[in-house]
């Protein structure tokens, strides 16, 4: 019994070191950003950073829809960059934000394992009930556009998981766990164990990045900051090294 | 541990550290209950999603829970009072699911038990049997995250056991295996069920694993758990009403057996 309460004392002690360490030093501009844009934004953080080594950048990446359900519990960030326009503007009629400029635009793509272990050739294998199908779930916007491109193709998708988040799914695939999958073009592009197919080329599905500092900032300076760098030369810069189109 | 009551006032230190302590655990439930959608909760609860996500949850736990028990109770009678080289380290790894976060546990089963992990590969190629994405995927990933939680229960009461009445049966010619039967197992038994339901509370509330090497598809894999995560990303009030319904049959399997099990002793 003593031995369980040590250990529950060095645990409590832990979470509360841990969740009050490190911001005493300088500003923080908190960025609360879809998972689609790891791999870009943690670029433009480190750039952002060495132009303006007073602000520390904290990225909170994860599916939009989840980032939209903590702005709207108050969560405590400065900017939001959303996958599309539906999520962002909930955001704006809830008064978190007053106004969003998209900052980039991205395409869809068919994405197997780098040996395609399903041999998929096309959307249409989609439907194929013998392969391991996932897709993001209809909440984030992966998932509904994933399932826009399926609508306009005709596939009904033989699904067998809806993943959380992009990055959830990229990661199936590239485990190999998964023959095929529906993701950004730009995960594709970051990935060295996934390969990408082209949708149809009739397929009209436009993905939009808005971007906008919120209303309850605590460092509206940083946030105005890092949404200006975002637009700049050397941001849209980071944004297509890695797979993005400016707007 | 007996049973010995001292009349006497309880300090104040204690009640108030207490009181704080008990908050921690009801005011979550008051802001749960606040943003409740009364009127559209029955409504909301016998929705298709909700209906076979319970189904799953029960299903999958009670099966996790079953399955703790058939091999948790031997690996803490061995951990317990077989005295090998290694044995603390495995005790560890036994419990590091207790420490480690689910997502990272669904990630490492997944590389074992995968299409393409060190057991996962040969067994699909030899039978074409997938864990991941399927029912037996979930029961998997919540039998990790579960049975520690019957096996460290187990074991302490085993080496808190009075060992008289077991040499006493071995002294009169019972076989080892009828001892454990016949002796050990009747008298460890409040802390095999009081384990029991640590374990199957934990599997009914088992998300990271499950959302990792299980995937998440109603009506396969998608467990109450899970069904709220993508909820609270579509639609509140739905969310809220199905954590409404996995609070109210955790505390009434829990509030049940509390009393009936958990008070008869078998402390650890």
């Amino acid at each position: 019994m003593i031995k369980r309460a040590a250990w529950s004392a060095v645990l409590f002690a832990a979470i509360v070191l841990s969740s009050c360490g490190g911001q005493d030093e300088g500003e923080v501009v908190l960025v609360m950003a879809a998972s689609s844009l790891t791999n870009a934004f943690s670029e433009i953080e480190l750039a952002f950073e060495s132009a303006h080594p007073e602000i520390d950048v904290q990225l909170n990446l994860a599916g939009s829809a989840s980032l939209r359900e903590q702005i709207l519990q108050g969560a405590p960030a400065d900017v939001f960059a959303s996958a599309n326009s539906a999520t962002m503007q909930a955001v704006l009629d809830a008064g978190e934000a007053t106004t969003s400029v998209t900052f980039a635009t991205n395409t869809l793509q068919i994405a197997v394992p780098l040996d395609n272990p399903g041999a998929v050739t096309g959307i249409a294998d989609l439907a194929n009930e013998d392969l391991l199908v996932g897709l993001c779930g209809e909440q984030v916007p992966c998932g509904q556009f994933a399932r826009q491109a399926l609508e306009q193709a005709g596939v009904v998708a033989s699904v067998d998981t809806n993943e959380g988040d992009v990055r959830a799914l990229v990661t199936k695939l590239e485990a190999g766990e998964l023959d095929v999958g529906i993701v950004y073009a730009t995960d594709v592009l970051s990935s060295n164990e996934i390969t990408g197919i082209a949708l149809p080329a009739t397929t009209d599905v436009v993905v939009a990045y808005p971007i906008a500092q919120l209303t309850n900032a605590a460092n509206e300076d940083g946030a105005r900051q890092f949404v200006e760098f975002v637009l700049s030369v050397e941001g849209q810069a980071i944004l297509a090294s890695t797979g993005f189109a400016s707007p | 541990m007996t049973s010995r009551r001292i009349r006497q006032r309880a300090p104040w230190q204690l009640l108030v550290l207490g009181a704080i302590g008990a908050a921690v655990f009801v005011l979550p439930l008051i802001g749960l209950a606040t943003r409740t959608p009364w009127s559209r909760l029955g409504e909301l609860v016998t929705s298709d999603v909700v209906v076979d996500a319970l189904r799953l949850s029960l299903i999958t736990s009670l099966l996790a829970a079953a399955i703790s028990l058939v091999l948790g109770v031997p690996l803490a009678w061995v951990l317990a009072r077989v005295d090998f080289p290694g044995r603390s380290v495995v005790r560890a790894i036994v419990t590091l699911p207790m420490v480690l976060p689910p997502v990272v546990g669904g990630a490492a089963l997944l590389f074992a038990l995968g299409r393409r992990g060190v057991v996962g590969e040969p067994l699909n190629d030899a039978t074409g049997f997938l864990l991941p994405f399927s029912i037996g995927g979930v029961v998997i990933a919540n039998v990790f995250v579960a049975m520690p939680f019957l096996v460290v229960t187990v074991e302490a009461a085993l080496r808190n056991l009075d060992g008289r009445h077991e040499a006493a049966a071995a002294t009169l010619g019972a076989s080892r295996l009828t001892v454990f039967r016949r002796i050990t197992l009747p008298m460890i038994g409040p802390s095999v069920r009081a384990g029991l339901v640590l374990a199957w509370a934990r599997a009914l509330g088992e998300f990271g694993a499950t959302v990792t090497f299980a995937g998440n598809l109603q009506g396969r894999t998608q467990t109450l758990p899970l069904a709220v995560f993508v909820a609270l990303e579509q639609d509140r009030d739905t969310a809220v009403a199905i954590s409404l319904v996995l609070v109210a049959v955790s505390l009434a399997v829990l509030l049940l057996l509390r009393d009936r099990w958990w008070s008869t002793g078998g402390d650890t």
